[in-house]
């Protein structure tokens, strides 16, 4: 079985032996999680940026987020054949985004089923010629179609999978961070996979609704969970208190817009004058602040 | 002070370059003579300028404006203005045609931009001159990545009008008038190698703005122009009357020909001024 995936790997010009395990560490029991050190996707960390991991049932592994890069895809299948001998049933792909997708091909085998929103295909199929166009250049690898795999399984409200002795709840929230964002709930340690709808250190990054998103916080924010993953940034253990700084960004930006707009003002003057309330609390505010604002004026403009 | 402006101008000249990065291919290569076949157009800031932002945040919504240096007269008035994103894989923006009645030939909007690109203005003056300003811009994805942040959202309004008039009217007055128009914009660029989604392009071609049933502005659009297409310009209110715009949509078989298109809807929308 090792010299099968040693052998897949070369096919696929990676050595296998060069591809170390990613390190992970077990943040509830039975569930994993490797957490990147850097925020911005470069040449030399190739798109490690996020969040990934995998819970572990008696049956089933399931894989979420496979990584920024298919050499991650490989280090993390290799550190689950590390840590565990229950075979990878599922790999669930939390939403669109590069740094969440690009590592699936190390997982496309027989019996591996590919789990997204019911929009994840559809984003797939109108970003990853541009996403795919730029990854040599901006993270220095090589991808193709190949490696963007749209879901075998759709999550259209919600969907229950049985890893064995473990029960996972997969969501499809309205357009939030994206509009095919899927978050993933574990009952047995009642801990919430909240993917990139949940931003710590890392800027706030809207590519759906700013609305949406603040809709799907509040819903959260009633939750008793023990344990909450973002998508970047650290494990929260006081929920609801660890979103309320992304809650804050948001909202103040969207009360911000809504007086522009309402005050008859550009989405240019939006763009130049709007700031952040503290902004030594974000990291790539430079990169994403104004991004945001555009987006979200774009939204806002638009809700009468 | 002579040491002054000296420095000033050598400074002036290094920004200049600094910020002429785009190159001028395409336009040499194809669209002058695709679009002016045989005319001079004389690059000068003197008649319309260009504004851009340099970067652009979110290369689908990149807002540019257009301000014009005279003020519309009967005898001397800017009667078009084109626009061209050069690297855009269909850099027609649009040519937007102005009229006395229009007060002012300014205008501003926001484009998509498929990558690093010279953004320019071509103005036509009824005398018969062309002038163009051109800016540069940092900008990727905008058009392959289209149908982004929530496109259920946008086919659910579509055709949805809204007219702003934000800094009020004056009768006589060029007055500013914003015009928002709910459509996705589909580029139709989202290549469906991967999936069964394919999304033809679908965009509105041909708008009209008229008051009390003069011309105000009137325009060709295409795909360049973002989804909820937003448009800035100028009306000379005499009296009470209806600001008006009519638009029709347009699906293409393929992204960049126009030779295969078929007629969706047309659409028309009035607001009731009072200067």
């Amino acid at each position: 079985m090792k010299l099968l995936v040693c052998l897949s790997g070369l096919l696929l010009s990676f050595n296998c032996l060069a591809v170390p395990a990613l390190n992970l560490s077990e943040v509830a029991p039975g569930v994993y999680m490797h957490q990147s050190n850097e925020h911005w996707p470069d040449r030399h960390n190739h798109g490690d940026i996020a969040n990934i991991g995998f819970i572990v049932g008696t049956q089933c592994v399931a894989v979420i987020d496979s990584g920024g890069s298919p050499q991650q895809g490989m280090a993390l299948r290799h550190a689950i054949q590390q840590t565990t001998s229950t075979p990878i049933c599922y790999v669930i792909n939390t939403h669109v985004h590069p740094d969440h997708i690009y590592g699936n091909l190390a997982f496309k085998t027989a019996g591996v089923k590919f789990v997204g929103h019911h929009k994840l295909a559809r984003a797939m199929a109108s970003r990853a010629p541009h996403y795919l166009s730029r990854a040599d250049e901006v993270l220095n690898i090589k991808v193709n179609q190949d490696h963007i795999i749209p879901p075998d399984i759709e999550v259209k409200d919600s969907l229950n999978l049985d890893l064995g002795n473990r029960i996972i709840r997969l969501t499809a929230h309205p357009a939030a961070h994206t509009d095919n964002d899927l978050s993933v709930f574990d009952q047995t340690t009642q801990t919430l996979w909240l993917a990139d709808l949940l931003f710590l250190e890392h800027i706030p990054v809207i590519d759906g609704s700013l609305k949406g998103w603040l809709t799907e916080l509040d819903k959260l924010a009633k939750q008793p969970y023990r344990l909450v993953i973002p998508g970047h940034g650290k494990p929260v253990s006081h929920w609801p208190l660890g979103m309320q700084a992304e809650k804050q960004y948001l909202s103040q930006l969207a009360q911000d817009i809504r007086s522009y707009i309402k005050n008859g003002k550009t989405l240019e003057q939006a763009v130049s004058n709007i700031g952040i309330n503290n902004p030594n609390q974000w990291q790539l505010a430079e990169q994403f602040h104004r991004k945001n604002i555009t987006i979200a004026f774009a939204e806002l403009e638009w809700e009468d | 002070m002579k040491t002054f402006s000296f420095i000033l101008s050598v400074l002036l000249s290094l920004s200049s370059n600094v910020f002429a990065e785009g190159d001028d291919i395409t336009w040499n290569s194809t669209l002058k003579t695709q679009f002016f076949n045989g005319k001079s157009i004389e690059e000068s800031n003197d008649t319309i300028d260009l504004e851009v932002p340099y970067r652009a945040e979110d290369p689908a919504i990149v807002p540019i404006k257009v301000t014009s240096k005279l003020a519309q007269s009967k005898e001397h008035y800017i009667k078009k203005i084109w626009l061209f994103v050069d690297k855009n894989p269909f850099p027609f923006v649009g040519e937007f045609e102005f009229f006395p009645e229009s007060g002012k030939a300014d205008l501003a909007m926001r484009v998509r931009v498929n990558t690093y690109s010279n953004i320019r203005a071509i103005a036509e003056t009824n005398d018969g001159k062309f002038s163009m300003s051109k800016k540069f811009v940092k900008a990727s994805g905008g058009c392959s990545a289209p149908i982004g942040a929530n496109l259920d959202e946008a086919m659910s309004r579509l055709g949805k009008v809204k007219f702003r008039l934000d800094e009020g009217v004056t009768a006589g007055q060029a007055s500013l008038a914003q015009l928002m128009i709910s459509h996705p914009n589909l580029t139709g660029m989202q290549m469906d190698q991967i999936t069964r989604f394919v999304r033809k392009s679908h965009f509105i071609d041909q708008l009209k703005v008229s008051f009390n049933d003069k011309p105000v502005l009137k325009a060709k659009i295409d795909i360049a122009i973002s989804a909820d297409p937003n448009f800035r310009f100028y009306f000379v209110p005499d009296r009470p009357g209806e600001l008006k715009a009519e638009f029709s949509d347009l699906s293409c078989e393929s992204p960049v020909s126009r030779d295969v298109c078929k007629n969706v809807g047309h659409y028309s929308q009035t607001y009731t001024v009072n200067p």
